[in-house]
């Protein structure tokens, strides 16, 4: 016996999930809400008491845990251009399991230093030019940031020829050097910066959210929420010594204010005619969408979808949507009862959740014709031959239509130029593992790995829709 | 000392990809350091490319034709991006037709180009062209 807890500690529940690591066994989970006012210990006990019911009791040899409590990893990025190394230094923070306030580009000015200093970030990523190319911007916004008190860590990720004099520039400050996220043009390099941002998160931002008196019965917080799941669902796809993945797979975690998505597929053209146009993505790109959530941001659902489709979908009068929209609002803890109004707007709000965040996610094609023929220019990740969605999040496991729910990830007539899936497997975190499994898979990767092949439900088959 | 950084590609909707591989080749065999941004690239891609690598000049290309409607603007456009100044060249078939080529060479001119080369200009010319405008002439190699 090895029994290993795994934790996270969430904005709003503290989750706990044990695992018998050597039977390769989940022995059960159970969540409370986290008590980041007083001290998260508390919210710990009570969620392992409930656990304590299940499994009785039970000697740990390992504790680990995950944090998005307290805001998160809250980070603010600068790059030059916005498509170039400012999307790169986006995409760094966003692997590395932050929440991204802000991405600047160009030259910082004196408003957006005010506004630095009013988000406060965690972590500060520097970026811009690449490797030999543009330094006055980076040398700029290094003096610019210089110029104002501040007391948040700064990583350095731009042009290599400016590095030292930033530095200099910014001597006194907790400074960090990696390499260029975009080291030549077009190419993606952000491992090294994500790596310094998750060593900073250990060192330094557990113990300035509070956690540290948690992380003292710890064997240690390792991780931003984000981060764990995002191994989890690498290690489901890409498999681990003596046992192989699933492949290709998205994964959609609907939150009340947030919508994540992952996706694990290299989504590069796959036909002589497709010519990629902009900065190539990770193999594990994660995106969040912050205006897309079932109950802090049903507002930006709505006005993504139309009021029209949310009616459609819900079968539901303009009236009655806008009526209960307007309780949500004021009311973000309502909980649907079984066959209720809310309950029908929940499903329009959870699909077009899923399929707005995902058609964000995905790459877009556009034909053109040349004298060579038809071509197509594709930007962004083509998803069509992923086979597996993954959903998470309390609006699609505790529903009964999460199949049908989750099969707006899928591409639809409506929208022919998103590069979604064409048809996939939908498979359902019942249990809410994903994100301990992560952690699981520090030390044990072919455990985690098992228990998420059988826990991870399959859920019935989609096909693209046609309305 | 540093290399001089081009930013090159074939413009607008044309896929011609041959010519720009033997220029890249050329480009990078003649010590230049060459961003090539491949076929079909529009002048925004050009643009961030440069400011991005800190680009000395930007080599067009175009093939099909087009070239003179796809080529309208950039100048202005670089300008408009901090970009004040950087040499422009464009080559390859860059009209249609049977024009004389000096009406061809003075109108890319005064649409801000610095050089226009006539079909089958081998890259030498051109990296002649890019050594006069960039001033490496009177440097040691």
């Amino acid at each position: 016996m090895k029994n290993i807890l795994l934790i996270d500690f969430g904005s709003t529940y503290t989750k706990v999930t044990a695992v018998d690591a050597e039977a390769g066994q989940l022995l059960g989970t159970a969540d409370s809400y986290t008590t980041i006012e007083t001290d998260v210990g508390e919210g710990l006990e009570n969620a392992l008491k409930k656990l304590e019911k299940q499994t009785g009791v039970i000697s740990y040899d390992a504790r680990y845990a995950c944090s998005s409590a307290a805001g998160g990893l809250r980070m603010v990025t600068s790059g030059l251009v916005p498509e170039l190394t400012a999307e790169a230094a986006r995409q760094a923070s966003l692997g590395a399991g932050a929440k991204v306030l802000k991405v600047f580009s160009f030259q910082l000015t004196e408003d957006d230093l005010d506004e630095i200093l009013s988000i406060k970030p965690d972590i500060f990523l520097l970026c811009g030019g690449t490797d030999g190319g543009n330094t006055e911007c980076i040398l700029h916004n290094a003096k610019m940031l210089a110029s104002v008190p501040f007391d948040f860590p700064v990583i350095l990720a731009g042009n290599r020829t400016a590095a030292r004099e930033c530095e200099r520039i910014l001597a006194g400050h907790e400074v960090y050097v990696v390499e260029n996220v975009m080291p030549k043009f077009g190419v993606l390099n952000i491992e090294p910066a994500r790596l310094k941002i998750r060593e900073i998160f250990l060192n330094r931002i557990i113990q300035a959210k509070g956690l540290s008196k948690a992380a003292e019965l710890l064997s240690g917080i390792l991780m931003p929420t984000p981060s764990a799941v995002m191994r989890a669902t690498r290690l489901l796809a890409q498999g681990c010594e003596g046992e192989t993945g699933i492949g290709d797979l998205i994964c959609v975690d609907v939150g009340g204010a947030t919508t994540d998505i992952y996706s694990m597929a290299d989504g590069m053209p796959r036909t002589a005619t497709t010519v990629y146009k902009g900065l190539p993505e990770p193999y594990d790109k994660r995106t969040v969408e912050g205006d897309i959530g079932m109950r802090y941001s049903v507002k930006g659902i709505v006005e993504a979808a139309g009021l029209p489709r949310i009616c459609q979908l819900s079968g539901l009068e303009e009236k009655q949507v806008s009526a209960l929209l307007e309780e949500l609002s004021s009311h973000p803890d309502m909980i649907p009862a079984p066959g209720s109004d809310l309950e029908k707007l929940d499903y329009a709000l959870a699909s077009m959740a899923i399929e707005t965040a995902v058609k964000r996610h995905a790459g877009t094609i556009e034909e053109t014709y040349t004298l060579m023929g038809l071509t197509y220019i594709q930007s962004g990740k083509d998803l069509r031959n992923v086979k597996q969605v993954i959903v998470t999040g309390g609006s699609l496991i505790r529903t009964a239509h999460t199949q049908d729910i989750a099969s707006h990830a899928l591409m639809n007539r409506l929208s022919p130029m998103s590069l979604m899936p064409l048809e996939a497997d939908i498979r359902v975190d019942r249990k809410y593992i994903l994100a301990a499994m992560g952690l699981l898979s520090e030390y044990y990767p072919q455990t985690a790995l098992r228990i998420m092949k059988k826990e991870l439900v399959y859920d019935g088959h989609s096909e693209q829709k046609n309305s | 000392m540093k290399k001089k950084v081009l930013v090159i590609g074939v413009i607008g909707a044309d896929v011609h990809a041959v010519g720009n591989r033997i220029l890249y080749h050329a480009f990078t065999e003649a010590g230049f350091e060459v961003v090539n941004l491949g076929v079909m690239v529009s002048q925004e891609e050009y643009i961030a490319a440069a400011i991005e690598s800190a680009a000395d000049a930007i080599v067009v290309s175009s093939l099909y034709g087009q070239g003179e409607l796809d080529c309208r603007g950039m100048r202005e456009k670089c300008d408009e991006a901090g970009l004040k100044g950087i040499p422009l060249l464009v080559g390859g078939n860059i009209v249609i037709g049977k024009q004389k080529f000096e009406d061809v060479e003075q109108r890319f001119k005064a649409m801000g180009f610095d050089r226009a080369f006539p079909p089958n200009t081998p890259p030498e010319t051109t990296i002649q062209a890019l050594r006069e405008l960039l001033h490496m002439e009177d440097e040691q190699e």
